[in-house]
């Protein structure tokens, strides 16, 4: 049941994965179908929330003061987990974090592990580490469960599978738990899960966890869910082993009040998930009666360490981005060569790992900012887009032909006689490529289209811009030269 | 182990420097929080508001007389044609009407999971989200007895439903280091072309007796 995770060192360009999956029309109607309604249903579920944008702040300047703080709070968490009856373990890295995982298991003499749906796992390869270590990882969420029955890789933060539709989901449960005659309706599949996996719950001791927050305060840990699969693996198993990266602790109990609102309403347009869970360490005679937290820095300080990109960590792995972006709706998750997909993932991915993909993941954007606009945590993605392509042009050095170009039009924009000198330039430069002829362009009188004339056709570079889309010629007079003319008059 | 722990640290801190306590303090007191805290509707609007969220999710609700528990228990048990119940310590006697009432005894997972049917109350009732807050106290029991079990028949006393998140965490923050689960109707997943389905591992069926 192995599988090739996505990997941003070895995958492709966000380009030309996009180029593959644009062509598989099932998919991106899958994508699309699934996204339109999550939205629909998150639009409703927020416009009835009154305090909307003041429990997004709250939740925004929440986040801020616990990564500013990031250090006192780990510690206090730490402190209180420990008295908890807790363990609490620190990985570098992925392997790091892998091997504590693999030792805690090893120690324990098990062969096997449920899990509950973790991108942090995801992130860091986890079951792939437990499978050569010979411990066999069961995913328990459905989606999870799809994707691993059928050695598929996530797509999407909170509906991993949303990329599948229930056809193919039931060609892989068929063929993985070996029922010819299962039915193709929701509720069949639904239950077909629920019986191949709870004898795994009942029978599994030990389990593995991400976490959606840790609270300082009480060295607690929450985990919020639907299906139920998160409270089987947390309260049924003797060992649970939580892997969470720094980045989710936050100070007090109290401020949960903001985040359990937010974080549902956003994710999957529901006012309160299904099961929310809350607990702090080992109680006698209630759940796991050995508790391990690996807390993962894996990259994450770095992003702490630039004031511009920190933000990102402010991340509640919500997944409202993914479904308002326009260039994740059409090509799903795969195509971010990373578990973090759509907007976030393309800020997150080049973060924490500096490879190939901050070359690519930054330009897998339009920019139109609807990101921003429904982060629970107001997370300002295009900023962060901006502030990231920046550095990779830095990277590539001042002579890379983006560098110069916008290096020539700092030049010129910082003297009026430059700027005045170039229009004349550019009118002349561009006349050749003018087409005089009836525009069809909507909002402009048809005179005043036919006067100004399109640009259909520019060469080299530039016609980056022109494949696919028309630009207007310069007008024939300037702004300026007609105020200018005015005042004469 | 200390290593990793020490050049984490150590990282965050280069990242963005230190802060004494007090400023730590300072910073998080200034936190803006303008949020709705307190309830706006009407007891009698709580309880209806309540009620909807909880029908919204296929819960059965039953809004009773205290007197009328009893013999509300014994009804739902006998059309759902229950004839045991499991029941965590401590909770009230007089509700165990109907059915066999078996205590929690501390039993296995597999044990656990030849109950069909669980019987509660629980700490709190949250009306905007149709919340129930289970914790391991008296009465509401450890945390595996009300998810094994398919059926969970719920008994809360209106008194204790509050309108808002925020209301119900702060009267949890007494009692914050308990086991604390919220459950908003039952188990669903929406994975399989965002279709609900009811019940994939916890309770497929519950019922909430609300007791006035």
């Amino acid at each position: 049941m192995s599988r090739v995770p996505l990997d941003p060192r070895t995958a492709p360009t966000f380009q030309q994965a996009a180029k593959t999956l644009l062509g598989d029309a099932q998919l991106r109607k899958n994508v699309r179908h699934a996204t339109d309604v999550i939205q629909a249903k998150r639009r409703k579920l927020v416009e009835e929330k009154q305090d909307w944008q003041q429990l997004r702040e709250s939740a925004r300047q929440i986040r801020a003061h616990s990564l500013q703080h990031l250090d006192v709070y780990l510690e206090e968490f730490e402190r209180n987990f420990t008295r908890a009856g807790g363990v609490v373990h620190w990985a570098r890295d992925a392997r790091e974090a892998q091997s504590i995982v693999v030792g805690l298991v090893k120690q324990l003499g098990a062969n096997e592990v449920i899990k509950i749906k973790s991108m942090t796992t995801e992130e860091i390869h986890l079951n792939n580490a437990l499978e050569e270590s010979g411990i066999r990882a069961y995913e328990t969420d459905l989606a999870e469960l799809i994707i691993q029955l059928g050695e598929d890789q996530p797509s999407h933060i909170v509906v991993p599978a949303l990329h599948k539709n229930r056809a193919q989901i039931r060609e892989i449960f068929r063929k993985a738990m070996d029922l010819p005659d299962l039915g193709d309706k929701p509720a069949d599949l639904a239950d077909a899960a629920r019986r191949f996996l709870r004898e795994k719950f009942l029978r599994v001791k030990t389990a593995v966890s991400g976490a959606n927050f840790l609270i300082a305060e009480t060295g607690g840990i929450c985990i919020v869910e639907s299906e139920g699969n998160g409270r089987m693996c947390l309260t049924l198993p003797e060992t649970l082993i939580s892997v969470v990266g720094i980045e989710k602790v936050i100070p007090r109990w109290s401020d949960l009040e903001a985040l359990v609102q937010l974080l549902p309403r956003s994710a999957t347009g529901e006012r309160m998930n299904p099961y929310s869970s809350f607990w702090s360490g080992i109680h006698p005679g209630d759940g796991p009666q050995t508790m391990h937290v690996v807390l993962l820095d894996n990259g994450r300080t770095d992003v702490l360490a630039d004031a511009e990109g920190r933000q990102t960590l402010q991340c509640i792995r919500c997944g409202a981005c993914q479904n308002a972006c326009p260039v994740y709706r059409q090509t799903g998750g795969h195509a971010y060569g990373s578990v973090y997909a759509g907007p976030i993932g393309a800020i997150l991915t080049p973060q924490l790992m500096h490879m190939d993909h901050s070359q690519t993941l930054p330009y897998a954007s339009s920019l139109c900012g609807a990101c921003y606009e429904v982060c629970p945590v107001k997370i300002n993605i295009p900023e962060v887009l901006i502030h990231l392509r920046n550095k990779v042009v830095e990277q590539n050095g001042w002579y890379a032909p983006e560098s110069l170009a916008m290096k020539a039009v700092a030049f010129v924009f910082r003297s009026e006689r430059r700027f005045r000198a170039a229009q004349r330039l550019g009118r002349i430069a561009e006349s050749p490529l003018v087409k005089r002829e009836k525009s069809t362009f909507p909002i402009l009188d048809q005179e005043e289209a036919t006067k100004s004339g399109w640009i259909g056709w520019l060469p080299g570079l530039l016609g980056g811009w022109t494949d696919t889309r028309d630009l207007q010629a310069m007008p024939k007079e300037t702004f300026r030269d007609w105020w200018e003319k005015r005042g004469k008059a | 182990m200390s290593t990793a722990r020490e050049v984490i640290l150590n990282r965050i801190r280069v990242a963005k420097g230190t802060s004494p306590a007090e400023a730590v303090n300072q910073s998080y007191s200034s936190i803006q929080r303008d949020y709705q805290s307190v309830a706006s509707f009407s007891r009698e609007k709580i309880l209806h508001l309540f009620e909807d969220r909880l029908r919204d999710y296929d819960a059965n609700v039953y809004c009773v007389d205290s007197q009328q528990v009893a013999s509300t228990v014994a009804a739902v048990l006998r059309d759902r044609n229950i004839q045991r119940v499991l029941v965590p310590e401590g909770l009230p006697a007089e509700w165990q009407v109907g059915a066999e009432f078996i205590v929690d005894r501390g039993f296995t997972p597999t044990e656990l999971d030849q109950f069909t049917s669980v019987m509660t109350t629980a700490t709190l009732g949250i009306a905007e989200t149709g919340t129930i807050v289970l914790q391991t106290l008296p009465g509401q029991g450890r945390r595996a007895i009300t998810l094994v079990p398919d059926y969970h028949l719920c008994i809360l006393p209106a008194s204790k439903v509050v309108e808002t998140v925020v209301e119900g965490m702060h009267i949890l923050e007494a009692t914050k280091n308990l086991p604390t689960t919220f459950f908003s109707g039952p188990s669903a997943t929406a994975d399989i072309e965002m279709t609900r389905i009811k019940g994939v591992h916890g309770p497929r069926f519950v019922d909430v007796v609300i007791a006035l």
